[in-house]
Formats: C-alpha cells, sequence, structure tokens
C-alpha cells in the first residue's frame, strides 16, 4: 500500500499542495488531469528524485520520504521513454541487473525471458535511436519490470504512440498487472485511456487531487464544474432545484425542468452534469423508463467515425452510434427528443 | 582532359566552339552550371559559405605561408629537429599541456556538473570567475601568477616547504598553462552535461544505481564527446600559452618562449623553423587525438 500524507513540494513557480492519497496493493491507479497539474512532479516524489518540502511518503509501511531512489524498488518509465542511448535494448534491459551485480548467466536468462515476454527479442542488438515508439516503450517497460519492483510508476507511457501501438501496450500493461501483484501509477492527460486501465482514478488539477474514485464514479459524478469539464462531461446545465416530487428532485433550468435524484435543498442552486452518451436520440417520443424527454432541433452533426456527435437547439450535446444515426436517419433542424434517465442526471451545488 | 590543356587549347588559338563541344568539357560546365543554379537558388547558404571560407582561407594562408617559405630551406628545418634544445622546449611544453589538462580534467569534470545540474546562489558569479582567464591580458594573468607562486606568494609559500618551486620551474609552466586553459574544459563540460537529459541519471537511480554509479555509467559516457573536446582545447591552449609562462616560468624554456627568444635574437629565419615543428608535431597529435574519438564513435 502507498500513503501519502500532506505532501507538499514548490517547483519553480508550481507548488504541489497538501497532497493526500492512499493507492492499495496491487491497485492500477491512474491519476489524470490536464498539463502542468503536477503529475509528473508527484510521480518523482514518489520515485524519490525529489525529497519533498512536507509531508511523507510511505510504501508497504515503510516511511520512504527521505530514501533514495535505488532503495525504494519502484519501477519508473518516462513519456519518451528514457532509455539509455549508449546501450542496446538487451544493454537497457539488463542495467539494473548488472548495477546489482547478479551473475552473468542469470542476468542473460533473466534479460532473454523478458524480452519473449514483450516480443522484442529480435531488437536485442539495436539501438533505441533505432526503434520505433512502440519499441522504445515496451524496452523502457521491460527494464523498469526486471528487478521485479513492488510499484511501476508510469508517467504518460502511451501518449507519444500511435493508436493501434497504444491498444497493444495498454493490453500489455494490463496483462503484467493481472499477472503479478504489482502496484501501478500511471499518469496520463487521457481520458479514454484511464478510463481503460484504471482500478480507480485520482483527478488532479492545479498541483492538488481533487477528486478520487472508481472510474464510474468520477466520469458520472464529478464533484464540480473543473471536473466535469475535464473528463468530458459536455452538458453542464444551472438551474435550482423547483421541487420535490416522489422522491424526485426537479431541476428548472429556464427552458425546461428535468428529474433527478439529489440530496439538496428546494432552492439551491445547482449544475447538473449530464454526460453526452446518456442521452438517447428519437424522432418520436418513446416509452421508456427515461423520465427525461426533451423536445428539441439538431443544430450540428460531427461524424467521429463509429460515433456522431450532435449539438442540439437546447444547447446540450448527445452522442450516438453511426449505426443508429444512420437508422433513424437524423438531419439537421430535424425535431427530435432527447431522453436521459434520472440516474444520468448528477446534480452538485453551485 | 584537365583544364591547363584547354588553357593550352585557347592559348594555341583553337577555337572557343571547339572547345565547348568537346564532351568531357561540356560535362564540367554543367556541374558548375548546377552547383552555381543551386548557390543562387540558395543565397543564404552562399553567403555564409563564402564568409566561412573566407575564415578557413585566413588561417590557412597564415600558416600556409610560413610552411611555403620555410619549403626553400628543408635543411634548416631538419636541423631543427635534430637540435636537442628545441626539442626539449617542444617536449616541456606538450607535457605541461598534458599536465595541466590532466589537473583541469580532475577538478573541472566535477565543477562542470555541478553548474550544468544545480542552480545555486551566486553561480553566474562563479561562472564568470571561471571565464575571466579568457577575458584578461596573459600577461596580466602572469603577472597574477607570479604574485602567488612565487615563493613568498599564498601558494607557493607552502608548497616550498614540501620542495615544489614554480617560479622558473616546471610546474610553474603547468600553472600558467592551467590558469589560461581551464575555462575551455569547464565551458566546454558543462554543455556537454547540459545535453545529458537528467531523466535518464533519474530512471538509472529508480534501477538501483547509486549517484556515483549513475555519473561513471550514465552521465559521463554521453557526456564525453564534449569532455573530451574539452580536454583537446584545454591542451591546446596549454601548449600555445605564451606570456603567462614566461613570467612566471622563463625557465625551463617551454616551446613559445623559445621561439619568441630565437625571434629576437636571430630573426626569422632562425625562429621559423622551431615554429613549423611545434605547429607539426601538435597538428599530429589534433588529427591522433579527432581521429581516435571518431573511432570511438563509429
Amino acid at each position: 500500500m502507498i500513503t501519502i500524507k500532506n505532501l507538499q513540494r514548490k517547483w519553480k513557480e508550481f507548488n504541489l499542495k497538501d497532497i493526500n492519497l492512499t493507492i492499495e496493493k496491487g491497485e492500477y491507479f491512474v491519476i489524470l488531469g490536464p498539463t502542468a497539474a503536477g503529475k509528473t512532479l508527484l510521480l518523482e516524489l514518489i520515485a524519490g528524485f525529489y525529497i519533498p518540502d512536507a509531508g511523507e511518503i510511505w510504501i508497504h509501511g515503510d516511511n520512504v520520504t527521505t530514501m533514495t531512489p535505488e532503495d525504494r524498488e519502484v519501477g519508473f518509465v518516462y513519456q519518451d521513454y528514457g532509455l539509455f542511448p549508449h546501450f542496446t535494448v538487451e544493454g537497457n534491459i539488463e542495467y539494473g541487473l548488472k548495477i546489482k551485480k547478479i551473475p552473468k548467466d542469470k542476468i542473460n536468462k533473466e534479460s532473454q525471458a523478458m524480452m519473449d515476454l514483450l516480443g522484442i527479442t529480435y531488437l536485442k542488438d539495436r539501438y533505441p535511436t533505432t526503434l520505433s515508439g512502440g519499441e522504445k516503450q515496451k524496452t523502457a517497460i521491460g527494464r523498469a519490470l526486471m528487478l521485479n519492483p513492488h510499484i511501476l510508476l508510469l508517467d504518460e507511457p502511451l501518449s507519444a504512440l500511435d493508436a493501434r501501438t497504444k491498444a497493444g501496450l495498454q493490453d500489455e500493461l494490463k496483462k503484467i498487472h493481472n499477472e503479478s501483484d504489482i502496484t501501478i501509477i500511471h499518469v496520463t492527460h487521457d481520458q479514454t485511456e484511464a478510463m481503460i486501465m484504471a482500478d480507480r482514478i485520482g483527478i488532479m488539477m492545479g498541483g492538488e487531487i481533487v477528486q478520487t474514485g472508481t472510474t464510474h464514479e468520477i466520469f458520472n459524478t464529478p464533484k464540480n464544474r473543473m471536473i466535469a469539464d475535464f473528463v468530458g462531461t459536455e452538458n453542464v446545465l444551472e438551474g435550482h432545484i423547483s421541487k420535490k416530487i416522489d422522491g424526485l428532485t426537479i431541476v428548472d433550468i429556464g427552458s425546461s425542468e428535468i428529474f433527478a435524484i439529489s440530496d439538496l435543498e428546494i432552492g439551491s442552486k445547482v449544475h447538473a452534469f449530464i454526460r453526452p452518451e446518456d442521452i438517447i436520440i428519437s424522432k418520436e417520443l418513446q416509452e421508456t423508463s427515461a423520465r427525461n424527454n426533451l423536445e428539441t432541433k439538431i443544430k450540428k452533426i460531427i461524424h467521429l467515425g463509429a460515433i456522431v456527435r450532435m449539438e442540439l437547439d437546447n444547447e446540450l450535446v448527445a452522442f450516438t452510434t453511426k449505426q443508429s444515426a444512420e437508422e433513424l436517419e437524423l438531419n439537421i433542424d430535424e425535431h427530435i427528443y432527447a431522453s436521459f434517465k434520472t440516474t444520468a442526471v448528477h446534480i452538485v451545488g453551485r | 582532359m584537365v583544364l591547363h590543356e584547354y588553357l593550352k587549347m585557347v592559348l594555341s588559338g583553337k577555337s572557343l566552339y571547339r572547345m565547348a563541344h568537346n564532351e568531357r568539357f561540356g560535362m564540367y560546365l554543367k556541374t558548375i552550371k548546377n552547383v552555381m543554379k543551386k548557390l543562387k537558388k540558395d543565397r543564404f547558404l552562399l553567403l555564409f559559405f563564402f564568409s566561412g571560407f573566407l575564415l578557413v582561407a585566413f588561417v590557412f594562408v597564415t600558416l600556409g605561408d610560413m610552411f611555403y617559405r620555410q619549403s626553400g630551406d628543408i635543411s634548416a628545418l631538419i636541423s631543427a629537429a635534430k637540435d636537442s634544445t628545441i626539442l626539449t622546449a617542444i617536449w616541456i611544453s606538450i607535457s605541461a599541456a598534458s599536465v595541466s589538462a590532466l589537473i583541469a580534467f580532475i577538478f573541472g569534470v566535477p565543477l562542470a556538473y555541478i553548474l550544468a545540474r544545480k542552480d545555486f546562489a551566486f553561480k553566474s558569479v562563479i561562472e564568470g570567475i571561471i571565464d575571466i582567464p579568457i577575458m584578461i591580458p596573459h600577461v596580466v594573468a602572469g603577472i597574477a601568477l607570479y604574485g602567488v607562486f612565487m615563493r613568498s606568494g599564498i601558494i607557493g609559500a607552502p608548497f616550498g616547504k614540501i620542495g615544489v618551486v614554480f617560479v622558473d620551474a616546471f610546474p610553474g609552466i603547468v600553472a600558467a598553462m592551467l590558469f589560461m586553459s581551464l575555462p575551455y574544459l569547464v565551458d566546454t563540460a558543462r554543455e556537454g552535461f547540459k545535453t545529458v537529459d537528467p531523466r535518464l541519471e533519474n530512471v538509472s537511480r529508480s534501477l538501483g544505481a547509486s549517484q556515483w554509479t549513475t555519473f561513471r555509467r550514465i552521465t559521463f559516457p554521453l557526456a564525453s564527446p564534449s569532455i573530451f573536446n574539452g580536454c583537446i582545447l584545454c591542451w591546446a591552449r596549454g601548449v600555445s600559452e605564451f606570456s603567462a609562462v614566461l613570467i612566471i616560468a622563463y625557465f625551463p624554456k617551454s616551446a613559445p618562449v623559445l621561439i619568441y627568444d630565437l625571434f629576437t635574437m636571430y630573426g626569422l629565419t632562425s625562429s621559423r623553423p622551431a615554429s613549423i615543428l611545434l605547429v607539426s608535431i601538435c597538428l599530429v597529435i589534433f588529427i591522433i587525438l579527432r581521429a581516435s574519438k571518431h573511432g570511438e564513435r563509429r
């Protein structure tokens, strides 16, 4: 288990503010945040590259706050791989074992096994400058895993890769995680990547961890508007709670009223968050369990491959699949119904 | 057919028409035309090429002229090569420069690393102090060195007690060379260390390597081309040092001091062979060092 208590660190003009975080042993934890949120600095503090100004870092019951990086048994992979350019792939993979002065035949055996596992044996005599991004990243991951670290820290490990290589490496990382009890902390700014990889997510903004939770909690119940914007909850409606009927909360958003579930009192000013993928588009009013059915018009249609994004007249944004859009024969200026369940609306006081 | 044959053709009155219809001549013309066309397109490159060429020509013509003038009197050059006084002076210069480069390496590399990696108060002051020898007149440096290294000087006195004398002695030459050449090593090595991504050091440490092992196995090898360059520059600057050496250690005579003596006492004819010998030996050492560096890279 990794416990971070009141961690603070000043870095030039940037401040890491009072970070408190607990990550369970064997967990795949993703720190998700925009650029310059302090994600890499937090990871580097956990690795021991810097000493914090205040606070403590505990790894598996030991206070490692002032421990040197070489004594922490933490693997680290940077976004740009950090491969040693003067060593071959094999030299990079074997580096940690050579430092530990392991017998040569054992090193050879273990590095061979690692290269086989990652499918990079054919690259063993190549230098990093001759490798593709995916090959470099596999080498960097293999090198970090060679010492069987308790914790693997990944700093934007997939962001410089093309979509196909990225998907392959995501599978590879998941496999490595599932087959061992290693704790992985993965930093990214990519919400899709976070959704795919994480057991739990921590949202980091402006040097603070602003929310932690499961993927579902983070993406469906963001704590505030800033987080909602960042995690892609494009529909943020402003209103106030006007009524409570049969345990349901009615939110007046000006142009209409929407049904939601909330503990906030009548009269409270609120934000209502609705994810675009939770809105169902239909031409006729459907008999469904969705309590919210708003009549509107399509303002704009954008094709995003398998997904179609629709901007509606009532300022809502909805996603539908390409197939559904074709079946419904949706066109601009067409009258439609935007339906969503009460559970799809997340209410936060403002 | 080469150029002088064409000139012969012109001089012998053969027509330009015939020349223009000669196949090889046409080919040369075409190549020149293509190059001119490319250069015309890239006036920027042409300007830079021309200005650079002037500098190279300046060095080449100056030294080339010296070699050319001596080529008429090879026997004097051979005599100089056999003259033990000249050979000893050259040896003193080369060995003192090597010792000073070694000292600069031992103390300068750690300093260069600190300057490249750390920000601290008065860092720019330290960088300025290191670069002072580049700025001040060498004779001034010599006077300053004499002050501290003479028998009653702040450094000379304690060393004198253990039998190390600087004034008019080999250590004095080394001290003068070190003072004048250390900025070249420190500055070049610092820039070299700056090119090594500190994150490589972080990764190395996360793989169990101590700070020292990381420096030895990662940082130093990656910065070594610059450090090597710095050493060569430092050594070369040491060999060529004259004024500072002249003031602190006129004896034993190093090559530049001896050459100056020969020039003032006997003129150009006597000093030129020794100069050519010094330049030639240094050039050979330079070429060998550069070649070994390239070989290492390959």
